[in-house]
């Protein structure tokens, strides 16, 4: 076995005329978390379909746990956890009934001990004979990584699994996804939650089919050497407004009542926020880049 | 190896039987239809088919018979198609459908109709299907009389006959397997046909096109499960409920209609199961056809209309002509419909319609391989 899970050069799809995903490339050491990020059709979930054998690329090669992506799909769907952004379980079937399918589908044995197991570990039980369509997010969500984690995969490709969770369901998942890293299941996972970018290993931010950043999510805004400029208090609004088209300022966000200012150039991004505050009496100082800027920016 | 594709097979097999037990609408589809359709159809379409198949038993020969037969082909009604030696191959014959009608030319037919005598010509008739032989068969009498006429010894011949009964020759005709005629009883294995056709089809062709609009393709998809298991899993729990609909409408068909019941149990398990499976088959290859569930029903009305009209169910095989006849040989239904008529009406064995069964078998596989070739395991 080698210590790389993920290995592809170059893959590249187009629908139609349309190219969706352009000359894209990871290396996902194995045990990892790799974060995924990017905006709304950049492509996320057409790659990780790709990975895992459910669409086939147009340009491109590479290996998923050693399996070629491009002609060992069926291997690699056995040993790969595939949790889709949308939920594709039976909405007719209970809980307990779309878990026993897929226990089935992997020759899981002995079937009810597995299945009962299951529904015990992701919380399942209580509500195990509703049908799917009927539960709440938070719920189809623990089913759905149930249900991925069937086959005891050594490879989690999840795509945008926290989306419309709420917040504490959200830590719950992040904590079951960490246990399982721990134990050595390598985990991909798309999302567009900041905050859970920070929890991954590795980053990887694509926006419209194009890779833009691959780096350890530690130092991340150090090594695409992005500067940011905090400004808080009264008349904030007019500093925002000011700012635009000075020297330096590459990028403005707001951040409840304050302002984010980032750049490239540190000492034309300083003077700027000092001309400008010192002109509308408002305090600024300067932070450390935050994912949040990053990926704004 | 095995052990898993039977469990694959299992797992999606076992949810699709969940699936159809929890809707509702199926489900009353399902049992209210053949009912329905076996009351309504119990009145039957009448035509007026020509050309019909007849084979000859020539126990004598000479001018009137030649007239006879003469008389019969110029009708329109009989198509001679050659002879048959012995009463055990003209029963044959009409048993496994070769011929609708035997001529029987009895011995010394000749020196008694020129002896003056009433000599008997006879005529069998497959009344399975009476709308297809009816009208033939009471043609038969006036040709007959009509053809012997100059035979005759001393009369002259009148310058027009209605009332050709006794005149010369004695006709006899011989419905045989449904001696009162009656057309419910032909319908029965039609309906079977049809309704199985439409219900079998639809089951089958949303089968693959539902997922797909429900977004639950792609977990199918994810999964190892190999395209002959999701085709198996999703094809064998249809089959039970299709053998299901068969007793419902043999049952509502022998209330109703008072089927004789007299047949070869095995040889009728065997037809329906083939003709349900072709039925799974087809429409599983709409399904991997089809874009959407809308479409996949639109190709199954598609492929219905022809079973209905050219199958033999309609209208009588026998009296389309050879293009719509052609069209019948490709459809599972017409095999179907003369292999189910031939078991309950005429009591026939596995041994009378194997080649039938053979199509239906054949069927099957061409559907399998070109469901399997068109089978996309991915989603592009
Ligand atoms: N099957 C498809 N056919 C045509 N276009 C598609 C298909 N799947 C995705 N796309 C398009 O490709 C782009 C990328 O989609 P996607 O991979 O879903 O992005 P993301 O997951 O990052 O939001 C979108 O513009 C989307 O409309
Ligand atoms: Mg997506």
């Amino acid at each position: 076995m080698s210590d790389v899970a993920i290995d592809v050069q170059g893959l590249t799809k187009s629908f139609g005329s349309k190219r969706v995903v352009n000359d894209f490339s990871i290396t996902v050491p194995r045990g990892a978390i790799y974060g995924f990020l990017g905006p709304n059709g950049s492509g996320k979930t057409t790659t990780i379909r790709m990975l895992c054998g459910l669409l086939t690329a147009d340009a491109g090669r590479g290996t998923c746990l050693g399996f070629d992506i491009m002609a060992e799909q069926s291997r690699i769907k056995e040993r790969v956890g595939y949790m889709t952004q949308k939920f594709s379980l039976y909405g007719d079937l209970t809980i307990r009934e779309n878990v026993r399918f897929f226990a089935r589908l992997h020759g899981r044995a002995p079937l009810e001990t597995v299945v009962d197991e299951v529904l015990e570990t992701f919380d399942l039980t209580s509500r195990a004979d509703q049908q799917a369509g009927q539960l709440s997010g938070g719920w189809k969500q623990r089913l759905a990584l149930a249900t991925a984690t069937l086959n005891k995969p050594d490879l989690l490709l999840l795509d945008e699994p926290t989306a419309g969770v709420d917040p504490k369901a959200r830590r719950d998942f992040w904590d079951r996804i960490r246990a399982m890293a721990r134990s050595g299941v390598t985990t991909l996972v798309s999302t567009h939650y900041m905050d859970e970018a920070v929890q991954c290993d590795f980053i990887n931010f694509i926006a419209y089919g194009n890779k833009l950043i691959d780096a350890p999510s530690a130092g991340l805004a150090r090594e695409v050497g992005i500067h940011t400029v905090r400004i808080k208090g009264e008349g904030v609004s007019a500093v925002y407004d000011a700012l635009e088209d000075l020297p330096g300022v590459e990028q403005r966000a707001r951040f409840g009542s304050a302002i984010h200012v980032s750049g490239k150039d540190e000492a034309a991004l300083l003077q700027a926020a000092q001309q400008t505050c010192d002109d509308h009496g408002v305090s600024w100082e300067a932070i450390d880049t935050g994912l949040e800027d990053a990926f704004i920016y | 190896m095995a052990a898993r594709t039977f469990a694959r097979i299992r797992a999606i097999a076992g949810k699709e039987w969940l699936q159809m037990r929890r809707d509702r609408t199926t489900m009353m589809m399902m049992v209210m239809m053949p009912v329905m359709q076996v009351v309504l159809f119990g009145y039957a379409i009448n035509t007026d088919p020509r050309n019909l198949p007849t084979q000859v038993e020539l126990r004598d020969d000479g001018p009137a018979t030649r007239a006879i037969l003469a008389g019969l082909e110029n009708s329109e009604y009989f198509d001679l198609r050659g002879t048959v030696a012995s009463t055990a191959q003209a029963d044959s014959a009409l048993r496994q459908g070769k011929a609708l009608f035997v001529v029987t030319i009895p011995q010394d037919f000749e020196r008694r109709l020129a002896a003056g005598e009433q000599p008997q010509i006879l005529l069998d008739s497959d009344a399975t299907d009476p709308v297809a032989t009816s009208a033939a068969a009471g043609a038969f009498s006036p040709i007959v009389s009509q053809a012997v006429r100059p035979f005759k010894p001393g009369k002259p011949a009148p310058l027009e006959v209605t009332e050709a009964q006794g005149d010369g020759a004695n006709p006899i005709v011989h419905r045989r397997y449904n001696p009162a005629g009656r057309t419910a009883l032909n319908i029965v294995p039609g309906l079977l046909g049809v309704i199985l056709t439409l219900t079998m089809m639809l089951m089958t062709a949303i089968a693959l096109t539902r997922e797909r609009e429900r977004g639950t393709l792609e977990s199918l998809l994810a999964s190892p499960a190999r395209p002959a298991e999701v085709m198996a899993g999703k094809t064998i729990p249809f089959i039970a409920m299709g053998l299901g609909q068969t007793l419902i409408i043999i049952a509502s068909a022998g209330l109703l209609f008072n089927v004789p019941m007299l047949w070869d149990v095995t040889a009728l398990a065997i037809a329906v199961s083939l003709f349900i499976t072709v039925n799974l088959l087809i429409g599983f290859f709409f399904s991997t056809l089809a874009e959407s569930q809308l479409q996949a029903m639109q190709m199954t009305f598609m492929a219905i209309m022809p079973s209905i009209m050219l199958s033999g169910f309609m209208f009588p095989f026998a009296g389309m002509p050879l293009w719509a006849q052609s069209i019948g040989y490709c459809l599972p239904t017409t095999h179907f419909i003369v292999t189910v008529r031939a078991i309950i009406l005429k009591a026939a064995t596995l041994m009378d319609v194997w080649p039938q069964l053979l199509a239906l078998t054949g069927l099957c596989v061409v559907f399998a391989l070109a469901s399997l070739m068109r089978y996309r395991n991915t989603l592009d």
